[in-house]
Parts: structure tokens; sequence; C-alpha cells
């Protein structure tokens, strides 16, 4: 079973996300910001991070570029997960490393493509 | 006395229309998509409810309100790329297949059947686009049709929500391919003039489309009763070129259906026909024009 960690500081998203990734048969942990998840992933790197850009403590895209320079933090697929949908956004996440990109609102088969095309669904 | 509810009779009629008109079917277990699919229509045109539909549709005069019924039942659900590894054999094997079988022609005919809003044509147009080094002297021709005049008019537009365009679509090919204007996303013109997009019933053509090369049919005929599927089968058939390829929907397959194609054994999701040079004729229920 592939793992996904759900960085995301609303409750309501991190729960639709469980719902929608278990149906996919992934393993589910959350994280309510940046900050949670770096400590999650040095106890236990995930396949994928679905990643939220605005949080508090630790934001989306400081998390990212700290994920990316720790030990086994290139390996994780990063899908952002926001309501930043703007072109600049978009290409300023794949540029600091992201793999994917999902504009909020996301349905079932927008994130089950997305996971595809990342290659862990 | 048992009384049906006062909306079945209604449903079973323009159930009977969407088939007779289109062939597409309802299982009278998905009825309830009727009323919810013509919701928007009742409130627009002030219907009250479906009765009062199927009796202004039996006049002759609303033929224009007929269509837009219809229109409204169709199941035009699609996205990019759908089904990602049936793309990825197309790319990786169908191809170049084809790329060899017509290094003298250099000439590519596709047809999506059933294209709907465009997205599975303009994902085949990617396909080459990412590749054109490969593709500089050729020819490739794609046509999209669709029996609705209404999602063919959305295809030629290329224009996408932010919900449509992220399903199925890599961010990649997204921002290389499409423009943001406001709240949606256009594609390239460089791709809109690589597929042409025309209003056609594969089971009634109006205009020859000639001979394809490749035909992605998919998600279209299950939605045929099987008298229906065994004419689209024998049209694909006769449109398709002896060596050509067809590709259905993912959870569609051509086993039990249809003896004209066989799957091909090379190929992941790929058919081709079962007895090339024979054209339409099967051992299954005739087909008719």
């Amino acid at each position: 079973m592939k793992t996904c960690l759900v960085v995301d500081d609303s409750k309501v998203i991190r729960k639709v996300a469980r719902h929608i990734l278990e149906t996919l048969d992934f393993t589910v942990s959350e994280a309510a910001d940046g900050s949670e998840a770096l400590e999650h992933c040095g106890r236990a790197m995930p396949d994928v991070v679905l990643l939220d850009w605005n949080m508090p403590v630790m934001g989306g895209m400081e998390f990212l570029c700290a994920l990316r320079q720790v030990e086994g933090g290139a390996t994780p697929k990063v899908v952002f997960c926001t309501t930043e949908n703007g072109r600049g956004h978009i290409q300023a996440a794949i540029e600091a490393g992201a793999d994917e990109y999902v504009m909020k609102p996301f349905d079932r088969e927008t994130l089950h493509s997305k996971l595809q095309i990342v290659g862990c669904a | 006395m048992i009384h049906s509810p006062p909306a079945a009779s209604a449903t079973r009629i323009l159930a009977g229309l969407l088939e007779a008109r289109t062939g597409q079917q309802i299982a009278p277990s998905r009825y309830w998509r009727i009323q919810t699919a013509l919701a928007p229509l009742l409130k627009q045109h002030a219907i009250p409810d479906l009765d009062a539909l199927v009796a202004v549709l039996s006049d002759p005069d609303n033929e224009s309100l007929l269509q837009e019924s219809l229109e409204a039942m169709l199941n035009n659900e699609s996205f990019f790329f759908r089904d990602t590894a049936l793309f990825a054999s197309l790319r990786s094997e169908a191809f170049p297949t084809l790329r060899e079988r017509r290094s003298q022609q250099k000439t590519l005919r596709i047809w999506c059947a059933g294209t709907s809003t465009g997205q599975e044509a303009y994902s085949v147009a990617m396909l080459f686009h990412s590749e054109r080094d490969k593709w500089t002297d050729w020819t490739i021709e794609i046509v999209g049709t669709d029996i609705s005049a209404t999602v063919i008019e959305r295809a030629k537009a290329g224009r996408y929500s932010q919900f449509e365009i992220q399903r199925g679509l890599s961010v990649d090919y997204m921002l290389r391919y499409f423009s943001q204007d406001g709240e949606d996303w256009v594609i390239d013109p460089a791709l809109q003039k690589m597929v042409r997009f025309q209003q056609e019933n594969i089971l009634k053509p109006r205009t020859d489309l000639g001979k394809f090369d490749v035909i992605l049919c998919r998600n279209v005929l299950m939605y045929f009763g099987p008298e229906t599927r065994s004419i689209a089968y024998a049209k694909l058939e006769r449109s398709l070129e002896d060596d050509g390829l067809l590709m259905l929907g993912a959870a569609e397959s051509v086993l039990s259906q249809t003896d004209l194609f066989s799957a091909t054994r090379e190929m992941r999701g790929l058919f081709c026909k079962a007895v090339p040079g024979r054209t339409g004729k099967s051992s299954l229920p005739a087909p008719f024009d």
C-alpha cells in the first residue's frame, strides 16, 4: 500500500482527502502545517505529499523547499492542492520541485488522475 | 388501482425519444438521471415538470426544444487523457507502428467518434505536438465528431473551466498548451488548428469522413443496445483502414460484442479488424444504413 501525507490546516479538507485516498488504497497520515509535516517526514518518508499552500507556522512552499533538502526528501511526489489557481503560483510551485498541482475544489477523479500522472496510483 | 408516480411514464417516453434519435439507452434503474439532467431546462422554460415537458414536446413545432432536451440527456462526461495507460499505449506502441506503416504516404488520419467537449481529440493533438520533431514532414489530421451540436461548439472553442482542465491533464501540459483567461483555460491555437470538429451521428453520418488510421470510440458504444451497437461496429469497421487501429474505453471490449474486430496481440487496449478487407459484414445481426 502506498502512503500519502495530507498537509492542510483545514480539518475538513484533510477529512475529504483522506476519504478519497483511502478509496484509492492509500495509507493516509495527516499534518496541519508544514512544520508538523517535516517532523512526520523525518520519522517516515511518505510516497506522496498532498500539500496546501497557505498554512500557519510553515506554508506549503517553505515546506517543499525544506523537504527537498533533507535526506530522502527528493523521493516523495509532491502534489500541491490549493485554492491558489493563478498561472504564476502554479509555475512557482513546479519550479520549487512540486510534481503536480490540484486546484481546489477537487473530486475523486481529479485526484486519482493526478496521482496516476505522478505514478502513484 | 395502483397509479405510477406522475413522472414515470414521462421518463419512459423521454428515454425512448433519446434512444430513437441518438441510439443511447438509459437503463430504467438510471431514469433518475433524466429528471436531474432536465431540471435546468424545465426551470429555464418555466415548464413545471416532466409530464408537462412531454406534452409540450408532442407538438411538432417544438423540435428545437426536443433537440435541447435530448442534448441535456446525453452523457457528455469527458476528460483529458482518460485512462492514462491507453494513451501511453497510443504514444509508445500504436503511433510508432503507424509511422512505419505509413512511412511512404506520411499521412495519418485519426477520428475521435463521440468526442464530446473535445478533451480527447486535444489529448491526441498533444501527443503529436509533444513529439513534433518526429512528425515534421507528416500530415496529421484529427477529426472529432459528436451527435450534440452544443458540445461540438464547446470543443471548437477549446475553453475549459478550472474543474475540467485538471481532470486527467498534467500540470506540465496545462502550462504548455493552455493560457489562463479569468477562471478558464484556453487551448493553444497551434493545437486548435490540428483538430477539426463537426457534428455527426456515427450511426447516420451526413458526410463521408473517409477512412482513418486510428479510431477512438470510447465510452460511446456502452450506451447503445446490442442491435445499435452492432450497427455502430459495422460503421467503424468501414471507416477504418485495413491495418488501422480501434481504441475503446478502458472498460470496453469487443469480446462477445462483435466479430468485426479482435484484440491486437502487441498493443494493449487496441483492436484491429478481425478480417482485413471485409467491410461491415458480420455473422452477428446484420448492419443497416
